[in-house]
This record gives C-alpha cells, sequence and structure tokens, in this order.
C-alpha cells in the first residue's frame, strides 16, 4: 500500500484525499465521545449554580410573599413563634465577622508579609506547611476550641461580664482563627507575584527593606491584599458550624448588639432550622426562612467573592 | 572624584552628611518591624500548639480511660460513659468514599474540558467564573440544595435522608476545589508534551489519557487530597440533609440496609452533638473525638502536601 502510494505519488502530481488521512472510525468516535463527556461535566458546574439558585429564590420568595412583614423588624428572631426579626441575624453575622477580622487580618497579613518578605527560604519551607494545616482544622474543632478555651481564657478575663458559656466574641475570635490561612495565602500570593525588579530597584535607591516592604511591595500588590481581606471576610460571614456552637441561642434569640452575650447569626439561624428538622419540615413558614436566609447569605457571599475575584485577576495580570 | 561634592545640601553641610551615610547606625525600626511580623507568626503557631494541648488535656480521661470502648460505642449525646465514635468513623469513610468516586471523576474530567478542550471558549470562561464563585459559597447553602435536591426531589433514588444524599451533598461541595487544582496542575503541563503525541498521530482523547493526566497526576491527587479532608471536617450541610445529631440507634439493621434507608452520622456532625453538652464528662468525649478527626484530617492534608513537595516538577 505505502510503496503503491509512492510510486503513485511519483507519477501523479498529488493523490492524497482527505479520507486517507482521516482516522480509522473506531479511534474517531471514542474521541467524539469523550470530547462530548468532557463537556458534560463542564456543563454540570453551571447546573449546580443554577440549581442553588433556583432553589434559593423559589422558596426565598414564597416566604417573602407569605410572611407578615411586621414580623421582618421585630423584638429577635424566634421562627417557631413567627419572629422574623432580620436584622438581629445580620447585626449578628456582622459581630461575629467584625472580631474575627480584627483577629485575622493583622496575624494574616503579618504572616504573608513575613513569609513573603523576611523569612529565608529554608525558613519558609517549614513554616508555610504548618499555616496551611491551620486551614485544614475542621470548624465543629474550633467550635470546641471556643467554648472550652477561647471564652474561658481569654474572653471572660478580657471582659468579666461577658456571658460565661457562649457569646458572639468567643466565636467570632475562633472564626478569626479559621480565616488567618486563607488572608495569609492570598496575600502572600499577591505579595511574591511583585516583579523582583521592582524590589531591587527600591534597594538600588538606598531603601532598606522595611521601606520597600511597605512602600513598594505593598502599594504594588494592594489589590490582591484587598481581595485577600474581602475573600476572608466572606468565609467569616459562611461560617456555620463554629457560630453553632460558641455563639449559643440555638432555638433563637433577641436582638442584641452586645457581642459578650450569646445570640444568633444567620448561618447559625440555618443550622438550627435545620438539624432536628423533622419539627420545621414541611411547608410551614419557619421552614421556608431557611431559604430566605440561605439566599441572603448567597448573594451576600456572592457579591464579595465577585469584587475578590476580580481584585485577584488584576494583581495577576499587571506583570 | 570629587566633582559635585557641595559645600551644602539643603540644610546639611557635606560633613554632615557624609557622617549620616557613612555612619553605622542600626537599623533600629526595621528590627523592630520585621520583630513584630515575626510574632504574627509566632502567635498564629501559638494558637494551633494551644489548640492540640487543649485537646489533648480535656481528652485524657477518655484517651487514658475507656479508649477502646469509646472507638467501638455508637452515638449517645445523652450519657457520655456509653458515648462514643464508631459509627461517626464509618458514616465518614462512606462519606469519603461517595465523595471520591462521584466529584473526583466529575471534577477531572471538568478541569480537563477547561484545560485542554476549550481553553479559550466563551462557555469555558462562563464555567470558569462560575466554577470560582462556587468555591465561595458557604458551606449551610449546599445544605439547602441538598436538602431540596438529594433529600427530597430525588429522595426516590437516594431514599431520604440517607448517607446517600448526604456524600452526593458533600460532593457538590468540593466539586469546585477539585475543578480548581486539577486545573492549576494540567495548566502546569508544558505544550511540548501535548505536541509530542499530537504529532505522532494521537487523537486529543489519546493525548490526555495518556500524556496529559499521567503528567499532571501528582497535582491532581494533592488536590483531590485536600478536597477530601475538606469533605472530612464539614458538618454544616449534613445538619440539614439528616446527619443525625442526639442518638443513633442502627438495632439489628444490616449494613446494606444501614447505608441505603438508615440514619447517618459523621465526626464532625458527632463532636457537634457532643458539643452541645454541658458537663466535664462531655468534655472529655468531645475533645477526644475533635483529636480523632483532627489526626484525620491533617494526616490527609499532610499526605497531600507531602505529595506535592515530592512530585513537584519544574518542566
Amino acid at each position: 500500500m505505502f510503496i503503491e502510494r509512492e510510486t503513485m505519488s511519483a507519477s501523479t502530481t498529488q493523490s492524497w484525499t482527505v479520507a486517507d488521512l482521516r482516522l480509522a472510525g473506531g479511534r474517531r468516535r471514542t474521541d467524539v465521545r469523550m470530547r462530548r463527556l468532557f463537556i458534560a461535566a463542564g456543563l454540570i458546574t453551571l447546573l449546580v449554580t443554577g440549581l442553588i439558585v433556583y432553589t434559593l429564590v423559589k422558596d426565598a420568595f414564597s416566604f417573602f410573599i407569605d410572611v407578615p412583614k411586621h414580623e421582618l423588624w421585630n423584638i429577635g428572631w424566634f421562627p417557631r413563634r413567627g419572629f422574623f426579626d432580620i436584622k438581629t441575624l445580620v447585626v449578628g453575622s456582622l459581630m461575629v465577622t467584625g472580631v474575627a477580622m480584627l483577629i485575622a487580618v493583622p496575624l494574616g497579613l503579618g504572616v504573608a508579609v513575613y513569609l513573603s518578605e523576611f523569612a529565608r527560604p529554608r525558613v519558609r519551607r517549614v513554616l508555610k506547611p504548618i499555616v496551611e494545616v491551620l486551614a485544614g482544622i475542621p470548624s465543629v474543632v474550633l467550635g470546641y476550641f471556643a467554648i472550652a478555651f477561647i471564652n474561658p481564657n481569654l474572653i471572660t478575663v478580657l471582659a468579666p461580664g461577658a456571658n460565661k458559656a457562649f457569646n458572639f466574641a468567643a466565636a467570632g475570635v475562633a472564626v478569626g482563627i479559621l480565616t488567618i490561612p486563607i488572608i495569609a495565602s492570598v496575600a502572600e500570593d499577591a505579595l511574591r507575584a511583585v516583579p523582583l525588579a521592582l524590589r531591587e530597584a527600591s534597594y538600588g535607591l538606598g531603601a532598606r527593606r522595611v521601606a520597600t516592604t511597605f512602600r513598594v511591595v505593598l502599594p504594588a500588590s494592594i489589590s490582591g491584599v484587598v481581595a485577600a481581606l474581602i475573600l476572608g471576610i466572606s468565609r467569616a460571614v459562611g461560617e456555620t458550624m463554629v457560630v453553632a456552637i460558641a455563639a449559643g441561642a440555638v432555638g433563637g434569640g433577641l436582638f442584641s448588639t452586645d457581642p459578650f452575650q450569646p445570640g444568633q447569626t444567620m448561618t447559625a439561624a440555618m443550622a438550627a432550622l435545620g438539624f432536628g428538622s423533622d419539627q420545621v419540615a414541611g411547608d410551614g413558614l419557619a421552614f421556608q426562612s431557611l431559604f430566605f436566609i440561605g439566599f441572603l447569605l448567597f448573594v451576600l457571599t456572592f457579591l464579595l467573592n465577585l469584587l475578590g475575584d476580580r481584585l485577584v485577576r488584576r494583581v495577576r495580570e499587571e506583570y | 572624584m570629587a566633582l559635585s561634592t557641595p559645600s551644602k545640601f539643603g540644610a546639611s553641610s557635606a560633613a554632615g552628611l557624609t557622617a549620616r551615610i557613612t555612619s553605622g547606625k542600626r537599623d533600629v525600626k526595621g528590627r523592630v518591624v520585621e520583630w513584630v511580623l515575626l510574632a504574627t507568626l509566632g502567635v498564629t503557631l501559638l494558637i494551633l500548639v494551644a489548640l492540640i494541648v487543649n485537646l489533648l488535656d480535656r481528652a485524657w480521661p477518655v484517651l487514658n480511660g475507656r479508649f477502646g470502648d469509646f472507638l467501638s460505642s455508637g452515638l449517645d449525646a445523652s450519657n457520655a460513659q456509653e458515648a462514643g465514635v464508631w459509627q461517626a468513623i464509618r458514616g465518614t469513610l462512606t462519606l469519603a468514599i461517595i465523595v471520591i468516586v462521584v466529584s473526583f471523576p466529575l471534577g477531572i474530567a471538568c478541569a480537563v474540558y477547561l484545560e485542554e478542550y476549550a481553553s479559550r471558549s466563551r462557555l469555558a470562561r462562563l464555567i470558569r467564573i462560575n466554577v470560582r464563585n462556587l468555591a465561595g459559597v458557604p458551606s449551610i447553602v449546599y445544605g439547602i440544595l441538598g436538602l431540596t435536591i438529594f433529600v427530597k426531589f430525588a429522595g426516590g433514588i437516594t431514599g431520604g435522608r440517607t448517607v446517600i444524599a448526604g456524600g452526593l451533598t458533600l460532593s457538590v461541595l468540593v466539586l469546585p476545589v477539585v475543578v480548581i487544582t486539577a486545573s492549576e496542575a494540567l495548566r502546569a503541563v508544558p505544550r511540548s508534551i501535548r505536541e509530542g503525541a499530537m504529532g505522532v498521530g494521537a487523537t486529543q482523547w489519546e493525548t490526555v489519557r495518556s500524556h496529559v493526566l499521567p503528567s499532571a497526576a501528582p497535582g491532581i491527587l494533592t488536590g483531590t487530597m485536600l478536597a477530601l479532608s475538606r469533605a472530612a471536617g464539614e458538618a454544616a450541610p449534613l445538619l440539614l440533609v439528616g446527619g443525625i445529631t442526639g442518638l443513633l440507634r442502627t438495632g439489628n439493621l444490616s449494613l446494606w440496609e444501614q447505608i441505603t434507608d438508615g440514619g447517618f452520622t459523621s465526626m464532625p456532625v458527632a463532636i457537634f452533638s457532643y458539643a452541645r453538652q454541658t458537663g466535664a464528662d462531655f468534655q472529655a468525649v468531645t475533645a477526644a473525638a475533635s483529636l480523632i478527626l483532627l489526626v484525620l484530617v491533617v494526616v490527609i492534608n499532610g499526605l497531600a502536601i507531602w505529595l506535592r513537595n515530592r512530585f513537584e516538577r519544574n518542566w
């Protein structure tokens, strides 16, 4: 066959056709089939988002239609008694997030700057995995740590009036610990993305390491650092188990702005509605309020993540 | 030499300026800043140490007194002496198997589509943004998805509030983690590897199967390990899809019946149930269970980090 073709091409100018170059049927079919399979896998992720939005919007909407509107602005969040005060939950979430950021921003950024700008390569190789271990701690374990260690040894010592068993502050500190590795790793990536030439230029002008770090590297990577903070906030707002364990108030909570008292957040309220949910399962308002808070939480974290993602990519594209 | 040594520069004399530049003054400010930064790292590590010491201290009565009994007892949040973790460990392992079977192939396939088949298409860009957003969705929201889709809508297949519904929910939860890490691993494979395969006449699929996936395997494996440890530590979505928190009686159901229509629990869910009880007895139980989960998760994570460092290739 091969020889024949050789002689043919010698006699005529060109006798190759598309059919000669085409794959054998079986190999082509496999290739097409696998391509379809991979596209389907990609589409499934879109389906997941679609289903999340659909389930949330559908029941959140019917909750919003059915609920007596004055119940949305009330003395507290007691879904089984028909009190759906949204501000109780939102303020609770904000307090936990605020305390968490007080802990996580200085520690997370400090770790990021140290690992990226000051640590020698060998030190960094050892320390970075340890910080990564912190990221792997399950949130239930930190929730337990909040009531067993943080509250008795830290919060009630610093604020003697604080609730001895459960409060927002202890939960917030534990959420902050969970957020440290996120802020540290995103911020460190941003700092390390700053080209060496910028640092060298700064040293060349006679600046020392501190000036180089804070006047050159940090400003150059500022959008990535801000992104780290935003992603950290998003993570803190969405954290559930720590708050469900350490903030108390399982069935509901009165409106409160005192971080040293127990109370309810958006995520903890959802967990409380969900587990032992034989009581709330069905079509009652309490059950539907689960979807309403879920929808609020989804929109909030979605906006934060979108913003954070934008900023991260800006850093990446600049250099 | 002295081309331009000014007698005065600004307000200071040349001699003063020279003295200022050449004096061996220590960089005090720099030192202080460096120490402060080092301290933040120290505090972070100290938190980790405090956590472990606290857990060991609290868990000691259980670890020392009835560890074997603790490992073999079921979930019981009313009596600390009877409380144990074997149902929880079994639940976590079953969930992990479901995640491995469902989420890993799906996530890797999605990553292959994004990186190998359609890296610049509009659909791929949409999927990429979508996956990044899914990675940031709070885990409890996935619980709502699981409750609506896997427990209610597909209840006929999953059997309602079973470990299957829980496993599927966790699979969806970690899917974005798998996709993102697998994509990164695939992106790190140099073009020349693909061109080599294509050059000898391999189809796209053959290139992926025989060249790209094997080259990216260590990175993909690292990502799947991280996803697995995330799934093992997650409790919030399981609460919504029916993870049992109080007391789990399995009676005389066979193992298969327990999986298909019995209640289920997992390590994090059990820890949550125990943590809500008061009293030193339950503190010990909670701490012991936390320690077991922590060891499990840290081992998986450590394996992932080790794999990454061991097989990291600079092409």
